[in-house]
């Protein structure tokens, strides 16, 4: 290096002689020859295998090319260490920032009834015709007044159910209450529906409200009408229809579609990307089936092993990526959330990648009957009988009641991933969620024994595959990271 | 400059700032003392032509206008451009003090009292157009005035409101909280504040301000404006000493420093220091292509505005050209005979004048 001018000092006298300190962090084995470090805010860095005893035992030498990467990244500290952990934490409280804001999802099931009788259906079919299964004004306006307690900024409401459609006065009525009593909150509106009882009616009143559709799709005529089975067999052709009206009335990026992955979905993910780029829609959701409701008694028909849900979602993914660099604009909703979480100190809304556990926090469920849950997997179990997800009813609890005099708090208290057995020392920790309902669902326990957990298993391996794509693609790095935001 | 007896007089021979008022019929100014309040005006004569004046100034400076101000020293016959209500560029300076001693510095700082400048500033300002767009608060460090500096916060505040206000600080003096707010309250509508974070490391940072313990004292600077709402840009000096780690660098700052408005990597202009230290600081902007544009694409990709100054076009990759700004101010630039037929040098902010004393070599014209 050339020389200074005098008085000034070269780059040594600013370096500490004293070994770094250790700040803390997570670690694991990625593969054979590399570990995954992650630190208290969940960002990573990819390192040697070998280079770990070494890192650990504070024995890497300061100029290693290794050790400012260590530094900036708050692995370790040499001679700045109060600004780290300062960092660290307002990474952590802008990652957080959302369990202050509370619930944000409001899921009312407007309506149990539906026309179609898919195999994989969480909640009860029940025949069209059948009142008695349907929400009541009385039971409507009292899920809102409850509702409008909550404290958050925002506020998200989706109708569900069943067909929610088959009981639209009763959806009117809760957008109305809900925009006239509103104070300051953002609202949002979603219409969760198999769109085969679209009218005009109903898609002027959506177009005037600024009400989104969401729909399922879950490939080609085939797979699609084989999963959702209808009179008539036309699930799929109705469907296309529905999403055409829709757009066509509140604009393309209003209707949002989502697939279930079923046993017959697993040996065709291509095909299923592709009837998505067909139909215009620029992201799709890779999703997982979960196992409650009818979903757990038909197991043996439509559910498969996590390892073949994984495979069905890595060629997925290599599909999608591979169309990402044919100029098609294409996004995963999974692995973008997962990277939001992996890449960024932002926070993500999804509620089942959270630490407490999402179910009640950050969503509710109102029940047709008023019953109150804080997940809709654990509405479902209620309809089986298992009734630890019940929080409360529109009819006699406050809101302070939903969450204090109920299994929330212990819910809470038992799902964060910073504490549980396993995850404590995961380094994917930071990323992952804890998911209650499955536990108790599959192994009969809140908190869950993760060596044994699909749960983990799924999450795991899908994180494990990003971090791998981000080090060893470039080109798929560079679409992935654009997904992030 | 020359002064006549009379002016002597008038002034006690004490050095004042003036404002040049309406111009007569006979071409010379009236001249406004701000530095006493006395309602008399001398009259101002530029040039050798015109009737005689209290003060005369050479033809060199035709370009003043009425609404200019300057600071003029009867005892050593020395005038300063202070303030041009034609320009886009005024510069507030402050102080010559700092408390780094940067290796790049344009500006070396002086331990000297020089309280006078921010005194003259505090003069100047209701004087001020008031559609002035913008004005730069710069140094030395603006942070060392302590109280002068929040008076000059309000100042601006109360006679320029719809002025934009830019300072440049190295932002160690915020990591008090209490400092910070106390200019969060002060501070007019349109601020903010630029701050030069050189390294994702402690000690690279400090080795470049040459100043230990100063990137700790930035960082938690940075936080304690965000805290207190005050509204910041990132400055990086690109040079030999920092180019190494700019990818590095944008993924700190994207991680750590999301809430930043802007982030404005800069090249590197050949006064002072910069001069001194050239030798070891020096590096052709061509060799750092691939990490800035790594750095920049990484910024741009987390959602923040990222800004090139002081780079010629024709060295930016083309994917970096949409992020450089005219930077350099009109009357600072200037083109080498290389740029002839350019076809990008209206965009291309071109070179500091200090260029000549080195630069790339590989400017080429873009046809
Ligand atoms: S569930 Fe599994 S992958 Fe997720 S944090 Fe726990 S141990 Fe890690
Ligand atoms: S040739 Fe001159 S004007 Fe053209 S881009 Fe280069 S520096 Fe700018």
């Amino acid at each position: 290096m050339t020389k200074l001018a005098a008085g000034f000092k070269q780059i040594g006298h600013y370096r500490i002689s004293d070994p770094y300190s250790l700040l803390p962090f997570r670690f694991m084995r990625l593969d054979a020859g590399r570990h995954v470090l992650t630190n208290m805010a969940g960002q990573h860095l990819v390192v040697p295998a070998g280079i770990m005893p070494e890192l650990v035992e504070r024995r890497l030498p300061t100029g290693h090319p290794l050790v400012p990467d260590l530094e900036a990244g708050h692995f370790v500290t040499q001679g700045a260490d109060d600004v780290h952990l300062e960092l660290l934490a307002a990474q952590i409280r802008t990652r957080q920032a959302r369990l202050a804001d509370m619930t944000a999802l409001h899921m009312f099931v407007v309506s149990l009834r539906c026309d179609h009788s898919c195999g994989y259906c969480q909640v009860s079919r029940v025949s069209e015709d059948r009142k008695a299964f349907d929400m009541t004004p009385k039971t409507a306006d009292r899920a809102v007044d409850l509702m409008l307690r909550s404290p958050s900024r925002q506020l998200k409401v989706e109708f569900q159910g069943g067909e929610p459609l088959l009981n639209f006065p009763v959806i009117q009525r809760i957008v109305e209450r809900t925009k006239k009593r509103a104070g300051e909150q953002d609202l949002a509106f979603v219409i969760a529906t198999n769109l085969a009882f679209v009218t005009d009616e109903i898609l002027d009143f959506c177009a005037a409200h600024q009400i989104c559709i969401s729909t399922s799709l879950d490939g080609p005529p085939e797979l699609h009408n084989t999963n959702r089975p209808r009179p008539g067999k036309d699930a799929h052709a109705r469907t296309i229809d529905g999403i055409n009206r829709c757009r066509a009335r509140l604009g393309h990026d209003r209707v949002s579609a989502l697939m279930t992955c079923t046993a017959s979905s697993l040996a065709q993910p291509e095909a299923i990307i592709d009837e998505y780029v067909r139909h215009g829609f620029q992201e799709i959701f890779l999703r997982y089936i979960s196992p409650y409701g009818f979903a757990v008694r038909a197991a043996n028909k439509v559910g498969y092993e996590t390892e073949q849900f994984l495979e069905f979602y890595r060629r997925g993914l290599a599909n999608i990526l591979n169309l990402n660099g044919e100029g098609v604009r294409m996004r995963e909703v999974y692995a973008s959330i997962l990277l939001r979480r992996m890449l960024t100190s932002q926070p993500t809304g999804y509620v089942d990648l959270q630490s407490p556990a999402g179910a009640g926090l950050s969503a509710l469920v109102y029940n047709y009957n008023g019953e109150v849950y804080a997940s809709d997997e654990g509405r479902m179990l209620a309809e089986m009988g298992d009734k630890t997800f019940h929080l409360g009813s529109v009819h006699h609890s406050t809101w302070e009641s939903l969450f204090l005099d109920s299994p929330l708090l212990d819910m809470a208290d038992r799902t964060m991933t910073e504490g549980l057995p396993g995850c404590s020392e995961c380094a994917f920790q930071p990323w992952c969620g804890s998911d209650r309902v499955f536990h108790h669902a599959t192994q009969g326990d809140a908190v869950g024994h993760r060596p044994t957990s699909a749960f983990c298993r799924r999450n795991m391996e899908i994180m494990r595959h990003l971090v791998r794509l981000l080090e060893d693609d470039p080109a798929a790095a560079e679409i992935l990271r654009g997904w992030a935001r | 400059m020359k002064l006549n007896d009379k002016a002597h007089f008038g002034f006690g021979a004490k050095a004042f700032i003036g404002l040049l008022e309406a111009r007569a019929a006979d071409g010379n100014y009236a001249l406004r003392n701000l530095s006493i309040d006395d309602p008399k005006r001398l009259t101002l004569r530029i040039g050798s032509s015109g009737s005689p004046a209290d003060v005369s100034l050479s033809e060199e400076m035709a370009y003043l206008r009425a609404g200019d101000m300057l600071r003029l020293n009867p005892q050593t016959n020395d005038i300063r451009v202070l303030y041009r209500g034609s320009s886009r560029h005024n510069f507030l300076f402050l102080t010559e003090r700092c408390n780094s001693r940067c290796l790049m510095c344009s500006q070396p700082p002086r331990s000297i009292d020089d309280s006078y400048l921010a005194d003259d500033i505090l003069r100047m300002i209701p004087w001020m157009a008031k559609d002035t767009r913008e004005l730069g608060i710069t140094g030395g460090e603006p942070t060392l005035l302590h109280d002068r500096l929040t008076a000059l916060l309000g100042a601006v505040k109360e006679h320029l409101p719809s002025t934009a206000l830019h300072m440049l600080s190295n932002g160690r003096l915020f990591s008090y909280l209490r400092y910070a707010e106390r200019v969060a309250e002060a501070k007019p509508a349109d601020f903010m504040v630029g701050v030069p974070l050189y390294a994702d490391t402690a000690s690279a940072h400090d080795f470049v301000v040459q100043a230990s313990g100063a990137f700790e004292e930035t960082l938690f600077g940075l936080l304690n404006l965000a805290r207190v709402g005050v509204r910041v840009e990132l400055r990086m000096v690109v040079h030999r000493h920092t180019y190494a780690r700019l990818p590095q660098f944008a993924q700190f700052v994207a991680r750590n420093l999301p809430f930043v408005d802007q982030v404005v990597i800069m090249g590197l202009e050949l006064m002072g220091y910069a001069r001194s230290n050239l030798d070891s600081l020096w590096i052709d902007p061509v060799e750092y292509q691939d990490e800035l544009e790594r750095c920049v694409h990484h910024l741009d990709q987390a959602g923040l505005n990222v800004f090139i100054y002081n780079h010629q076009l024709c060295l930016l990759r083309p994917s970096l050209r949409r992020f450089a700004k005219k930077s350099i101010s009109d009357w600072k630039n200037i083109y080498l005979p290389e740029c002839d037929g350019c076809t990008l040098k209206t965009e291309c902010g071109g070179f500091f004048a200090s260029a000549t004393l080195r630069h790339s070599s590989h400017i080429h014209s873009i046809r």
